[in-house]
């Protein structure tokens, strides 16, 4: 488990105060939300994408602690310009890898439900693991 | 409440000597800080040692054997649930059921009494700060038969809005089922006023004791409600344990709710018929071991006095507000000190509460957050979730104090 300077690392600290990527999109052509149910937290994200299937703007909006918010804010930095099909290859260690620290399992879950959001976004409802499968993955 | 001035002060120290695990540090240099008994109670050495002991020296089934053994564990279980009775005030052992965890006695009331005696266009009463463990089992019932669940409202300062009361009661409610204290607010409920109005119109009362029954003396006699539930583990009990406490003769006209061994006279192949009150309801191999050790847990409780601890804890409630109310940006959750009891939730202006216990934790804190299993009334109040610190007999104001110091050191990450 991270120590805590790690764990707050400037960055997220950043990213949950001053986050670039938070917002709503109307008219949308995905949008989705869920919440953690140990928390409480809850994340919607809406997407828009061009006839080639890359996402032209990606925002999320949503309350939880500084790991959610951060790691929601980072990915939506990461997929705008991707294509979709990208989007469906990410996976639990690349939001390890843009938040740069290790989490404890109840913290993972934090970091991994804008990823769970994503994905029930882009996938449809019944392709999507739990936040347990995708801690665990 | 008792006056806390003409109380003798507990002796912390000397408790905090029984605790074993109290005796730790989270990171070479950092005391654990257990401020976090509302969810669960740490146990004395004395419980710990007689589930030892009685693994190691007299494991057997109850209500069974004829050898030494089995004798002296149906002895024991029995004799623990004398102390529970005597605890609580009731009148009789019988009127005592063990379950899994307070939990369970609710769902066992909504399934056994709820089932045969509320039908569709029935009332039951609920209050806005009640734990998911009072609301979901009769909003189920709610969905299979029927019934009408409304509400006592919770005010703006955390309290039970009794002027809304009479209203509710007029409309004859089958059910007046309530905490005695919100796991969330702390907040002490008015249980003798509500208990006497609904029995004025009719209605079965239950109080929701998971929360008081640890903290505050109980007489379900004197009170005359018909159930009362709590679980053993926030009253230094091991875990897997509740208890149910129900009128004699409601249990008796109860049907049964699990089915199984222990719980029948005689069994044919195409019916069964149900023994006596309480082992009715307590089908299967209980949790023998765990019922002998709340049995010890009791012992100490009785021991300290429980109008001791009472007085000890909100005294630590108060000290703990105080404090809060110094540091910039905290808002305390639910009514002031003198309502409330063992709890101090809180938010803290640009923290959210789980970075908050993280940090906590980093002091040694141990404090959750989180809804609490307790949405209805967050959502109320327009927070998503709080951090909660709650305290018990073995807590210090010192231990508030450094919890206080831990919060300063939250605002310098989230400045």
């Amino acid at each position: 488990m991270a120590n805590m300077d790690d764990l707050y690392r400037e960055v997220i600290i950043d990213r949950y105060q001053n986050p670039q990527f938070s917002g709503t999109l109307d008219p949308h052509d995905y949008s989705y939300h869920d919440d953690n149910p140990v928390c409480g937290d809850h994340i919607r994200i809406d997407l828009r994408v061009d006839e080639n299937d890359i996402v032209t703007e990606a925002l999320f909006s949503g309350e939880g602690c500084s790991i959610s918010q951060a790691s929601a804010d980072l990915l939506m930095e990461k997929i705008n310009g991707m294509p979709l099909d990208e989007v469906r290859k990410i996976g639990k260690q690349d939001i390890l890898d843009l938040l740069g620290i290790e989490l404890g399992p109840v913290r993972l879950k934090c970091a991994l439900l804008s990823l769970k959001v994503l994905k029930g976004g882009v996938y449809g409802l019944d392709e999507v693991m739990s936040l347990d499968e995708l801690a665990a993955s | 409440m008792a006056s806390p001035s003409k109380l003798q002060h507990l002796n912390v120290e000397k408790i905090r000597a029984d605790f074993p695990v109290l005796d730790q540090e989270v990171r070479p240099g950092v005391p654990l800080v257990y401020l976090d008994s509302g969810a669960t109670s740490q146990k004395p050495a004395s419980v710990i040692e007689v589930m030892d002991r009685y693994y190691r020296t007299q494991n057997a089934n109850i209500h069974r054997g004829v050898y030494k053994m089995a004798e002296q564990s149906t002895e024991d279980y029995e004799m623990a649930r004398g102390k529970v009775a005597q605890f609580i005030g009731a009148a009789k052992p019988k009127e005592i059921v063990f379950t899994r965890n307070a939990t369970e006695s609710v769902n066992l009331v909504a399934y056994s009494w709820g089932r045969g005696n509320l039908n569709k266009g029935d009332v039951v009463v609920l209050t806005e700060m009640e734990h998911h463990a009072n609301i979901v089992p009769w909003q189920m019932l709610a969905a299979e038969k029927g019934i009408r669940l409304e509400y006592i409202p919770v005010n703006d300062e955390g309290l039970l809005d009794m002027d809304a009361l009479p209203g509710l009661l007029e409309m004859k409610p089958k059910l007046v089922s309530y905490t005695a204290m919100s796991n969330v607010m702390g907040t002490i409920t008015p249980i003798a006023e509500i208990t006497r109005m609904a029995k004025e119109v009719g209605a079965v009362t239950l109080i929701d004791g998971a929360q008081s029954v640890p903290h505050l003396p109980i007489n379900v006699t004197e009170l005359g409600v018909d159930f009362l539930v709590f679980s053993s583990h926030k009253m230094l009990g091991p875990t897997g344990l509740g208890v149910l406490y129900g009128r004699e003769e409601l249990l008796e006209a109860m049907p049964p709710f699990l089915g199984g061994g222990d719980m029948i006279k005689r069994v044919q192949l195409h019916e069964f018929s149900t023994n006596s009150v309480p082992h009715k309801f307590e089908a299967g191999t209980p949790a023998i071991a765990e019922v002998i050790g709340l049995g010890a847990a009791i012992d100490y409780l009785n021991a300290v006095g429980m109008d001791a601890i009472a007085a000890h804890d909100h005294e630590l409630t108060e000290h703990a507000l105080d404090r809060l109310a110094e540091v910039p940006g905290v808002w305390v959750f639910g009514p002031s000190a003198e309502h409330k009891s063992s709890n101090a939730a809180f938010t803290l202006k640009g923290a959210h509460p789980h970075d908050v216990a993280e940090i906590l934790n980093r002091e040694g804190v141990a404090v959750r957050a989180g809804h609490h299993c307790a949405m209805p009334v967050h959502e109320k109040f327009g927070v998503p979730a709080t951090t909660r610190a709650s305290f018990y007999l073995y807590n210090t104001k010192a231990e508030v104090d450094h919890f206080i110091e831990a919060i300063y050191k939250v605002k310098e990450i989230f400045g």
